[in-house]
This record gives structure tokens, sequence and C-alpha cells, in this order.
């Protein structure tokens, strides 16, 4: 088979067999990340703007080394603030972006939708880099991947998600691709960040995290924001440590072989205790390293795949 | 002047009428109802096959103007409701300045007089410039014209501004129109809360940010005997409070957009801002709540929340973009369509948007009993047509049913005996 999408807009509509492709392909492109010239002509020619609404480090810089590794040439945006603040709107700053004839807009943006919003208007594929609370792809399939590369599969297992499940992009989408390729979904967080309905998306919902991770086979962990504390979200980071934070003992629960991650960045001694962070279960950096060879697969596959050859 | 209307089947519930009769009329008025009159020296117009009915009535819109005629104005807002069917019509005082003076008040009427092709009956705000703090001048608007009280979209937070918003409206004869949210409870959010705005990503507003102030406001109306009418009425839980308040006597109204019976917040996939309105579309449960509310009478009037909105103040990121969707020009066929799905009977569904909205805001129209102005409706109930957002009247074009087929429109509009519209 083969999977050659215009746009890589969100996991939902993926089916299992278009998720296995880009994972497939990724693994093909792993291997030049380690080799002494790290950069093969894939994309050579092609122009691929990262737009970034919001600050990142990790995502456009993965991003960024996945498109000049195969040769494209890149181009960093920092819009900062919303388009509002700017006075500009964001399909004006599009529609100015596309006069320069880009092939690829790589975005993240805080509205919900604004990738969606943007690959209605625009000739470019778009990549969606985190779109508000909606979907975040490339870190659901490089997740995908670095639990792929250590279980070898990924049907079966049990994983599980804690945190602020309302306000993560990451969970809606590693819902979509882990339940895809068979995996059980289980949530925890406290009540104030469990969105209502969230368990139609296709996962099981615990109000502790214990009850969670028993038996789990990966336990994801996820950012908590400092400045939600005191919100009417958390009465403090320490009170969520307490109870929602992966420390001290708390991962005997899982697995034996269980494994640790988080999209990082990691807020150590909150969400995440530093014995588990640094310990032996974690995954954390090959996630990090995974997500250039997903990144460079996406790139890729959103510019034709394999018919790019015979051009 | 006299003119004919021939063997339409004329529908007026005020006064239970549903045949086939002629309609004279002279001078602007109601002259005669009767099988055959004969013309005379009067002009006929021929209304076989159409239903004839009282002009159209809708008790929630907004026209903008003054302040804002870059998205509507009264020219225009009026124009769109003729081409509906409509002829009298209320405006909503969030204009720029705020309708909380006679000056304004007074700047609406005399426009709507000279340039409008409908009437317009303003609603004043209740606390001055719409800022929930001094009770604006209720018995000098009333005087000029206004026929309701509304801080609505700005709602009155503070129970104790309410109480005696009631009770001062109250002394004067007219209706406080609630728009029942608590802003606290809505925090942000911009569509339904639900499974929905979860997959979405949306911030959602839950149905208890609508119901909690419906049950503060429908108390305080029991409190002090006042009129209270609920705007846009949106969840289940509003319709049973509303519906329990009415049984025990409260002198409690209220009504329901179209959006409101007819879409669920599923529109919403695909972020299109046109999907976005306050209060949200809702789940099936509560559209098909509100639909019973309307077959039982606990909703009294299908009003429009007509809120016209420019172009780039829709075409932007769903979460920033401005709440309110047209509806003059949709109102009929999507009331009609409730005829076609066997919600209501046709006399009932007339009344909805006639008789019942005249007897809540106190206007003397919406019947086509002998004596009363000449404002009537020639509908043609079976064509299908199809909404093209930019072939609208009103100057803007945020339709939540572009596209859509729908099923009936006016083919005339009669207002004080005179075509104000035809097709």
């Amino acid at each position: 088979m083969s999977f050659n999408p215009k746009h890589i807009l969100g996991i939902k509509n993926m089916s299992a067999e278009d998720i296995n492709f880009i994972l497939d392909t990724a693994e093909s492109f792993k291997e030049i990340n380690t080799r002494e010239i790290k950069k093969v002509p894939t994309l050579r020619g092609k122009t691929i703007i990262n737009l970034f609404y919001e600050a990142s480090t990790r995502t456009r810089t993965s991003f960024e080394i996945a498109g000049k590794r195969l040769s494209a040439d890149t181009v960093n945006i920092s819009a900062s603030g919303s388009s509002v603040v700017k006075g500009e709107t964001l399909e004006d700053t599009a529609k100015n972006i596309q006069a320069m004839h880009p092939d690829i807009i790589v975005m993240r943006h805080n509205a919900s939708g604004a990738c969606q919003y943007l690959a209605d208007r625009l000739d470019c594929s778009v990549v969606n880099a985190g779109d508000g609370m909606h979907e975040h792809p490339s870190q659901a399939l490089l997740d995908a991947f670095t639990i792929r590369q250590h279980k070898g599969s990924i049907k079966g297992l049990t994983v599980a998600i804690v945190g602020d499940i309302t306000h993560s992009r990451v969970v809606r989408s590693n819902i979509y691709c882990l339940n895809a390729l068979g995996a059980e979904v289980r949530l925890a967080g406290p009540g104030t960040m469990l969105p209502p309905g969230i368990e139609k998306l296709g996962c099981k919902v615990f109000n502790n995290l214990e009850d969670a991770i028993r038996d789990a086979d990966v336990v994801m962990m996820l950012r908590i924001q400092r400045e939600r504390q005191g919100a009417p979200l958390i009465p403090s980071v320490r009170e969520y440590a307490r109870f929602f934070g992966l420390n001290g003992n708390k991962m005997e629960l899982a697995k034996k072989d269980a494994i640790v991650m988080h999209p990082g960045p990691i807020n150590r001694g909150v969400e995440l205790g530093s014995m588990v962070a640094d310990g032996p279960q974690n995954v954390i950096l090959d996630q990090v390293e995974n997500g250039v060879a997903v990144r460079m697969a996406l790139l890729y596959l959103v510019s034709g795949g394999e018919k790019l050859g015979s051009e | 002047m006299k003119t004919l209307i021939k063997s339409g089947r004329v529908v007026d519930p005020a006064n239970k009428i549903d045949e086939k009769l002629d309609i004279l009329i002279v001078d602007g008025k109601i002259k005669e109802l009767a099988a055959n009159i004969d013309p005379g020296d009067a002009d006929v117009i021929n209304a076989a096959g159409l239903i004839v009915t009282p002009g159209l009535i809708d008790i929630h819109t907004h026209l903008r103007d003054p302040g804002y005629e870059y998205k509507e104005d009264i020219i225009s807002g009026t124009c769109a409701a003729a081409a509906g069917g409509v002829t009298s019509l209320t405006c909503m005082p969030n204009t720029s300045p705020v309708n909380d003076n006679l000056a304004v008040t007074q700047y609406i009427i005399n426009k709507a007089r000279e340039k409008g092709s409908a009437n317009v009956y303003p609603i004043g705000s209740i606390t001055k410039g719409m800022n929930g703090e001094m009770l604006a001048e209720m018995g000098e608007l009333k005087e000029g014209g206004c026929v309701g009280f509304s801080d609505d979209g700005l709602p009155v937070m503070n129970g104790e501004m309410m109480r005696r918003g009631l009770e001062y409206a109250k002394t004067f004869g007219v209706a406080i129109f609630t728009h029942a949210e608590d802003l606290s409870l809505v925090a942000g959010g911009c569509m339904n809360e639900g499974p929905i705005a979860t997959e979405l990503g949306l911030k959602g507003i839950p149905w208890v940010a609508e119901d909690a102030v419906t049950a503060r406001d429908v108390m305080l109306a029991e409190l002090t005997g006042a009129h209270l009418h609920v705007c846009h009425v949106s969840t289940k839980g509003s319709v049973d409070l509303i519906r329990h308040a009415k049984a025990r006597g409260v002198s409690v109204t209220c009504e329901a957009a179209p959006h409101h019976f007819m879409l669920t917040d599923e529109a919403v996939r695909g972020y299109d801002a046109n999907f976005k309105m306050n209060p949200p579309l809702r789940s099936q449960d509560d559209v098909d709540a509100v639909r019973v509310g309307l077959a039982d009478g606990t909703i009294d009037a299908i009003a429009t929340d007509h809120a016209p909105h420019h172009i780039d103040e829709k075409n932007v990121e769903f979460a920033i973009a401005l709440n309110g969707v047209v509806g003059l020009e949709t109102l009929l066929p999507l009331t009609l369509k409730l005829v076609s799905e066997k919600v209501l009977e046709l006399s009932q569904a007339i009344a909805l948007v006639t008789c019942n909205p005249a007897k809540i805001i106190g206007i003397d129209r919406g019947t086509l009993s002998v004596d009363a102005v000449a404002d009537l409706a020639l509908i043609n109930p079976n064509t299908e047509w199809t909404v093209e957002a930019n072939d609208l009247h009103s100057k803007s074009k945020n339709t939540a049913f572009n596209g859509q087929t729908l099923r009936g429109y006016a083919v005339r509009t009669i207002l004080a005996g005179k075509t104000v519209f035809e097709r």
C-alpha cells in the first residue's frame, strides 16, 4: 500500500494501515540520523515553512531538522501571540506565506481547528504541529513508534495517560492512534482536568493514578502547566504531585517491563519524580530521537512519497 | 385605496380561522373577510394556492443601527424582514450608543418609519449602558416606543439588579427579556459542552450556565409578579423550568430560535463559525425538548435572534469568531418545517410567529381581525428553494443554513396594505 495524504491534520481519520505505513516509512528514515553525513536529497528544492504561533523548542526543532536532513529549505516563523493581537488575520498571514510558494506549512496554533482552517484555504500541504486542544498527530505517531520499538507491537498493550487531559491535544491524538493499533487506553487526572465525554473517544477514565497504571505496559505522563495552579483546576502543584505525580514507588504497580513516556518538557517533581524521569524504564529521549524520523516520514509522504522519485 | 386578496387559505390563529377566504383591505386596514367578496374597484391579488397569514412578528433581532451599520442597518434589516414575510420586529439595545435613552429610541423609530420596510419596536436596556449598575429610564423609554427591556448578550449577573429591573418594568406593564447565561460558568467556552467539544478541543459551555439563570429569573418573576420573557431557550432544563413555572402561575413567556430546534452541536465539526452562536447549538436531547416545548405551548414564540456579523468577524478561528447568525429570511420555512415534520399543526406554527409574539410585547398586530392594520404574508408553502448566503437581503451573510434546501417562502409581504416585498 501507500499513503500520500495532502495534509496531516490529525490521527482521527487514519486507519491502522495508514499509521503503520507512516511508522514503517519513519523506520527507513531513522538510520539517516545516525550517519556521519546526515542528509539525503529526497526533498531537494522543496520549501517548508514552520509557522509557530505558540512557543515550542522540541517540536519546531524536530520538524526543522527533519526537513533539513531531507534537503528541503526550511524557514521558521515565530508569530508572537494570536493573530488578533498581531492585527493580521490567520488567513491573511497564510495567504502572504502562500504567495512565496512553499510546498508545506507546518503549523502550531493556539486555536483548535486552525490547521483545518488553513488547509481549507491554501493550495500547499499543511502539517499540524499541534492545534489548540485538538490534535498533535506527529507526537502521537512518534509515541507509537517508540512504543513499537520497545514492545514490538502495540496490539493488546495497556497504555495509561495521566495528567491534564482536558487541555491536551497529545491525549486526543494518542487515543485515536493507540485505539487504531489495538491498545487499551486508560486516562487519569483530577476531575477538573477530565473533559466530559472523553470516554466516547475510546478510553477508560480513572479518578486516581494508581488504578490507571496498575499492570499497564506504558505510562505516559503529561506536563502540568504551573499557571493552572490556584486557578479552579488544581489547588497547588504540591497537592497535584502528591496524588497524580509519578514518583516514589508508584511504578511498581505497572508491569515490571513497563515504559515511562512524557511528551516534554518535564516538570521534575510535579508530574514526574526525578527517580522515574531518569530511571531505567524511561524512554523519553527515545521519543525525542524518534520524533525526527517520524517527521521526516510525514514531510516525505505529504510531498508525494514514492512518486517523488519518478518526477 | 382598496385591495382584494382573493381565494387564499387564510390562517389567522388569533381568530381561529383556517379556511379559504377573500380579504378586503381598505386604506391599510382589514375591512372584511368572507368567501367571494365582490372586487368592485379594488386591486385584486390572486392568492389561490397560497396561505395568507398575518405578517410575521420576530421579537428578537439585532439591527445594529446605530453604530454597527457595516453589519446591518434599519433599512437592510427591515428589507430582510420583508423578504422573510416578517412585518414587525423588535430590535435589541446592544447598539452603539446603547438604546438606554429616548434619543436612540426615537432615532430607531423615526428611521424605521421613514425608510424601513417593517414595523420596528425597540427593546430598551434594563441598565444604563447595559453595564448592570443602574436602571435605565424605562418609563420614558416605554413612552418613546420601547416594548420591552433587556441587557441581551450582557446578562444582568447581579440578582438584586435583576429583581429591581423586573419590579420597575412591572410598573410600566412591560416585560423584561432575559438572556439567561451565567457568565462565570461560561468561562471562555465557545460551543456546547459535551463529547463533541471534547473531541474538537473547544472549550465547552455547560447547560447549567443557561439553566441556573433561567431558574433564578423565573423565581424572581415569581417573587415580583413581573412579566419575565426568557430569550432563546436552548436547553431541556430551561424548557422544564419554564413549564413548571407556568404551571404554578408565574408570569413567564419564552421564545426559541430556529437554529435551536433544527441543528445540534454536531454542526460545529469543521469549525465553521456560522455555527457559533450564544446560546450554542446543543445536544439532540435539548433539540427534542425545545420541540416538545413548542408543541405543548411551553414555548410561546419562535424568534430568530437575527445577529448579523461581517464576514471578517466570522472567517476566523472558531474560538475568536463572534457569536450569532442571521435568521429573518429563513424564519418562515424553518417554522413550516416543524409542520411538515409533524411537530406542530399549521395554525400552531403560525401562532408562534404572529399573535403569540404580539401578545408578549403588547402590540395590536399579528391578527387579521376586521379593523386591524393590514400586515400580511402571502406564503407559498410548497416550493423548495436553496438558501444562498450571498442572495440574502441582509448586509451580513452569516447564515447557519447556507446551501440547505428548504420548503416555502413569502411570495408577497404587505405592510399596512402596501406591498413591501414580492417575488
